[in-house]
């Protein structure tokens, strides 16, 4: 029975460790000296960050006109990024929140981190707004406040406020729900720390949890009360998202399709970032026993579940131009796969639809590196898909007059790469100072998939 | 007034479990269980009653929801009425996203809040661990040593029994 039981639902965590093992396999590393590849992987990312600032400061005191924008072309690089932010950081709330709904156990190992990158992720899309609003230091005017500009309350009808709310909704959420689930693991470091710093920074985060029961309960209220409010959030964030576009009556950005087609491109999008940063964050930390080859395998599972549906999107777009009959849609939708961008279209497609068929072979899932590979494609590729959707409807409207071309400039290069600077040099740091996994989570599923212990009472 | 406590400690959940039913079978009070991580089960052994944070968090929603919509209606019907394009001033449809996303925040904002309140968890509170290692890897049963017939040693046995691996007196001057 017991090998039965075992063949069937493997452990989730390998090695067969202690609870106290689980502790110190977590918390040791953070508690050493980082090691030289986490300082060169640093250095390298806050060059990138200091980049990206550097580009920020220089288009804030310079203006917009810095940008490669035209009359024709309102909106290119810095929508694309923000979307492409946005949608990195959704695959953390699916892993945190909707696996937790559907009780899949397996993402105890991965939840801390995946959470961690979509508050990096949104802090990443947050800039690309605010600097587009060519005065930043005004951003506040999004909060409706009682002003003197003739009491002149924001447009709750323009999907910008939507996005507004949304976002910043979703960032707080994500933050607390990262720290709800935080708060017994920061009470572990403050309990085993020996230097007095971190015991005080511990102490003051962990807010006097002691491991009670009383509030363990809550505790767990709490946490699938966070996990029931996120899902929807979530999917309402990038559907938001997919508005902005979806409103305007241009064609090609004016389809019903837009929100779920938005919503599985993020989390397919996200779902490759995931794997990216685990797989580095599994060797940097000597995590294999815990993000096992069974976590990369159902993450890839899932990369090909939403890459089908995103494939069936690009179909549904053109089948529904065809259908429509509007000679503006057919031709947009042509105009993407063979006008002057079709190179950025194929490169979509491609990096989407085609490169992760590879995953459909058990071996190819088992191999780390192909993996690494295929979800730096993923996220290329997903870049690539804004961008697509973005300029190509802009560039080539209804009036030929108007038709124009779009090229990054070399500061708008600059921002986006700042952004990845930004995002790895936050990860670099959470890797750090934060213990990489759920430990209090992991010791609840060290039991799963061994045979239940006799016991000698009862 | 002091309390006499006796904690008992355990090295898994099961004994841990164990001894909790044990307990409450004899009649024993037990005051709080330890754990380091949310152990299957110990709620209904302890016989803890379900926790009331969904209605408050429903209750806020409601109440975000409400107070959203109210204020949309206000701001673009009522104060300061302009004209977007020909669209009806009150455009209740338009509302929708907003006030979704204000109910998710309140709701949220509001369980997290009152989980705070009702645990009594606030910034660089001093702790209070009953033993050592409760964060780590030991589980502690505490019971309250309540009249003359509790006999410590006894009870000692019985957690024993459950492989503990310590347990002791503890007086405390308010409940642990």
């Amino acid at each position: 029975m017991a090998e039965a039981a075992i063949a069937l639902r493997p452990p989730l965590i390998e090695g067969d460790k202690s609870i106290a093992q689980v502790t110190h396999d977590v918390c040791a590393p953070m508690e050493a000296r980082p090691t030289a590849l986490w300082w060169v992987a640093l250095l390298i990312s806050s060059s990138f960050l200091l980049l990206g600032a550097a580009a920020i400061a220089y288009q804030i005191s310079v203006g917009v006109g810095t940008w490669g924008l035209n009359r024709t072309i309102g909106w290119a690089f810095d929508i694309t990024n923000f979307v492409f932010w946005i949608g990195i950081g959704h695959a953390g709330t699916l892993i945190s929140a909707i696996l937790f709904l559907f009780r899949q156990r397996w993402r105890t190992s991965v939840n801390r981190a995946a959470e961690a990158m979509t508050i990096f992720a949104v802090m990443c899309a947050g800039i690309f707004p605010v600097i587009h609003t060519g005065r930043p230091w005004f951003a506040y005017w999004m909060f409706p406040y009682p002003n003197t500009r003739g009491s002149l309350w924001i447009n709750f009808r323009s999907p910008l406020v939507w996005d507004f709310f949304a976002i910043s909704t979703y960032f707080t959420v994500s933050a607390m729900f990262w720290f709800i689930g935080m708060l017994p693991d920061l009470a572990t470091i403050r309990d085993r720390a020996t230097a007095k710093w971190r015991r005080k920074l511990a102490g003051l985060f962990s807010l006097g949890w002691n491991g009670s029961y009383r509030a363990w309960q809550r505790y767990e209220v709490v946490y699938l009360m966070l996990a029931g409010l996120g899902t929807p959030l979530v999917i309402s964030v990038h559907t938001i998202v997919s508005w902005d576009f979806a409103t305007a009556v241009l064609p090609g950005w004016h389809a019903t399709i837009f929100p779920p087609y938005f919503v599985a491109g993020a989390i397919f999008s996200g779902m490759a970032m995931v794997l990216t940063l685990m797989i580095i964050a599994r060797k940097l930390m000597r995590l294999e026993d815990y993000i096992t080859i069974r976590h990369i395998d159902r993450m890839c599972k899932l990369v090909i579940t939403t890459s089908a549906i995103v494939g069936l999107s690009y179909g549904t777009e053109f089948f529904t131009a065809l259908y429509s009959g509007s000679s503006y849609e057919q031709f947009v939708f042509l105009n993407r796969a063979l006008g002057p961008l079709f190179w950025g279209y194929w490169t979509m497609v491609g990096c989407n639809v085609v490169v992760p068929q590879l995953l459909w072979f058990r071996r190819v899932r088992a191999y780390v590196p192909a993996v690494f590979a295929i979800c730096i494609l993923v996220n290329v590729g997903m870049w690539f898909e804004r961008f697509i959707i973005i300029v190509t409807s802009l560039s080539r409207d209804f009036i030929p007059a108007n038709w124009f071309h779009y090229a990054p400039t070399r500061v708008e290069v600059a921002t986006l790469l700042g952004s990845f600077g930004l995002f790895f040099t936050l990860f670099l740091l959470f890797c750090r100072f934060i213990p990489v996994i759920a430990v209090a989570e992991v010791k609840g599923v060290l039991k799963y998939g061994k045979p239940p212990r006799e016991s000698a009472h009862e | 007034m002091s309390k006499r406590l006796l904690v008992g400690v355990f090295e898994s959940e099961d004994d841990t479990l164990a001894a909790i039913r044990a307990s409450r079978q004899r009649g024993f009070k037990v005051v709080d269980v330890y754990a380091p991580y949310a152990v299957h089960g110990v709620e209904e052994a302890m016989g803890l009653s379900p926790s009331r944070l969904p209605w408050v968090v429903f209750a806020l929603g409601v109440l975000g929801g409400g107070l959203k919509v109210w204020f949309e209606f206000w701001t673009t019907a009522v104060d300061w009425p302009l004209n977007v394009g020909g669209k009806p001033f009150n455009s209740l449809p338009a509302f929708v996203p907003v006030t979704f996303e204000v109910m998710v925040l309140f709701a949220a904002v509001g369980a997290v809040l009152s989980f705070f309140f009702v645990c009594g968890l606030y910034p660089a509170k001093r702790t209070v661990l009953p033993v050592a290692g409760v964060t780590d890897n030991r589980f502690a049963v505490v019971l309250e040593e309540t009249d003359s017939t509790f006999e410590p040693a006894e009870v000692q046995k019985m957690f024993e029994n459950f492989h503990a691996v310590h347990v002791e007196e503890q007086i405390t001057g308010e409940a642990a």
